[in-house]
């Protein structure tokens, strides 16, 4: 009975994680292709609310929740904010000229290989990974891990982005001081 | 055992929905009597006994009301935004434990929805998202004045949410916990928070005023700068259902305020009764919705007697008041828990 059940609940599992990986694949693709900015910005967060999803299915509750409030809530209404109070419209967009449109399909192609690349190196393990721990995601176990063994990366990477918010605040100030 | 697990969780989940919807639809009516009693007037009192039935009346007035889409108006956005904001108005209460386990049968029934072991950082998260709502409802209906609500509510959420965040982090240093349940379980009798954290409490007590757009912070549907703020554009229940869900936010916050800092389900002298468990439990419960209502009675009592803020002011408050204020909280509460 309980092995019935396991081998259920690893179906719907499978199952789910399909139609999520199907839906941030789509919804990612219409933050490219359309053509009003409000509307892209609106399935960017779509998009990080199915890795939300994704990172629940892994059982990394922390990680789930910090997406959730960090890019969902803070970084896409900063976004919505910034272009709406832009006002981008279709009509109002600049026409790009063919050297800038050829500059992004190279770097596009550019960051296509580099991930291609990357995909390629992974093929060459030839065991799985198997999750040994399987509640690694949860709070106490991932502070654990930050503050043990990453504690230096985590530190550092905590004053790079203390200095990005004083060069910020730096730069804004500047602006101010120009105008009066 | 699985289908008993999936009944109970449905006809909890039911009874929540059902009980935040009737709280939100009688808070429109105390709402009204207050600003009646605080303003010396009577208030709604011909549809029924007391006015008590003039919330049915309410809706079925927004119901029929004719509903009307700008012609250029982002059609699906503009009943997405509406829809999205009761969706998040909703949500939050999922976390909140509304008593201790209840024992029928020998077979013990939690009050929570669910106990995830994020449940504070989950709320956090929703009241992030309840701003959307608004956003793309202002937006979609192409209008200056929506838009400018819209634009107000956002800068408004956000700068209030980084005050709410960081009073969270400092009553985190005491409870050591993230889940609802283990902090609500761990004030049990009258230890509750708020006696730890009384300067968390002010700031988050501030900041839930800001995220719920109730005054001296509604701003973005200012009606004297901006018609009708971001609602300017709507009708017929659509309003209704931006109009209703600042009440279902309002009670959510409230349990929350309750659930984090007044003790939750806990009273004084609760293990001193002698009654038995499930008598505390229900007493408990009881309690609870007595301080939501108390929270939601001052709600009420601020917006009919302070002022709205000006735009320039709730920024200078939100960033050079709140958020110092917050971090100093923190740096205390660090001092004393590394001292005792």
């Amino acid at each position: 009975m309980s092995a019935f059940l396991g081998a259920f609940i690893l179906i719907i599992n499978m199952s789910i994680f399909y139609l999520v990986a199907f839906l941030s694949i789509v919804f990612s693709l219409l933050v490219i292709f359309s053509k009003n900015p409000v509307h892209s910005v609106l399935y960017l967060i779509i998009t990080f609310f199915t890795f939300t999803v994704h990172y629940i299915l892994l059982n990394a509750q922390f990680l789930a929740i910090v997406n959730f409030i960090v890019y969902m809530g803070a970084i896409m209404v900063l976004f919505l904010f910034v272009i709406m109070l832009l006002n981008l419209n279709r009509d109002t967009e600049p026409m790009h000229s063919l050297v800038i449109k050829i500059i992004g399909i190279i770097a596009g192609g550019c960051l296509a290989l580099t991930l291609i690349g990357a995909l390629k190196a992974t093929l060459s393990y030839k065991v799985p990974v198997v999750v040994t721990k399987s509640d690694l995601g949860l709070v106490k176990n991932l502070g654990k891990v930050l503050f043990n063994e990453f504690l230096l990366p985590f530190e550092l990477s905590s004053v790079l982005l203390l200095s990005a918010m004083v060069g910020a605040i730096l730069l804004a100030k500047k602006e101010s001081n120009a105008i009066n | 055992m699985e289908t008993a697990f999936i009944i109970e969780k449905f006809i909890l989940v039911t009874a929540v929905f059902a009980i935040s919807l009737l709280i939100a639809m009688y808070s429109t009516y105390a709402e009204r009597k207050v600003a009646a009693f605080l303003q010396d007037r009577v208030g709604p009192n011909r549809a029924g006994p007391f006015g008590l039935l003039q919330p049915l009346a309410d809706g079925a007035k927004m119901f029929f009301k004719e509903e009307i889409i700008p012609a250029q108006a982002s059609k699906i956005l503009f009943i997405v935004g509406p829809s999205l904001a009761m969706l998040t108005a909703c949500m939050g209460s999922a976390v909140i434990p509304w008593g201790q386990d209840l024992e029928i049968a020998g077979k013990k029934i939690s009050l929570q929805v669910t106990d995830i072991n994020v449940g504070l950082l989950y709320i956090f998260g929703v009241v992030s998202l309840g701003v959307f709502g608004v956003m793309i409802g202002g937006w979609a209906s192409n209008n200056k004045y929506s838009l400018m609500g819209a634009i107000r509510a956002a800068s408004q959420n956000i700068s209030y949410e980084i005050a709410m965040g960081l009073s969270i982090i400092a009553l985190l240093m005491v409870t050591g916990t993230l889940s609802m349940k283990e902090i609500a379980a761990q004030q049990s009798g009258f230890h509750w928070n708020i006696f730890y954290q009384p300067l968390g409490f002010l700031i988050f007590l501030i900041c839930a005023f800001a995220e719920t757009n109730r005054t001296p912070f509604d701003l973005p549907e200012c009606e004297t700068e901006l018609i009708g703020g971001y609602h300017t554009e709507y009708s017929s229940m659509k309003l209704g259902f931006y109009l209703f869900a600042e009440y279902i936010n309002m009670f959510v916050s409230s349990a929350v305020m309750a659930t984090l800092y007044f003790g939750g389900y806990n009273f004084p002298f609760m293990n001193d009764l002698g009654f038995s468990a499930n008598v505390i439990t229900i007493i408990g419960t009881v309690g609870l919705f007595i301080k939501i209502i108390c929270f939601i009675f001052f709600f009420m009592w601020v917006r009919w007697t302070i002022p709205r803020f000006r735009y320039d002011q709730l920024m200078n408050l939100g960033w050079k008041v709140l958020i110092p204020l917050a971090i100093a909280n923190i740096v205390l509460t660090g001092v004393v828990l590394s001292l005792t």
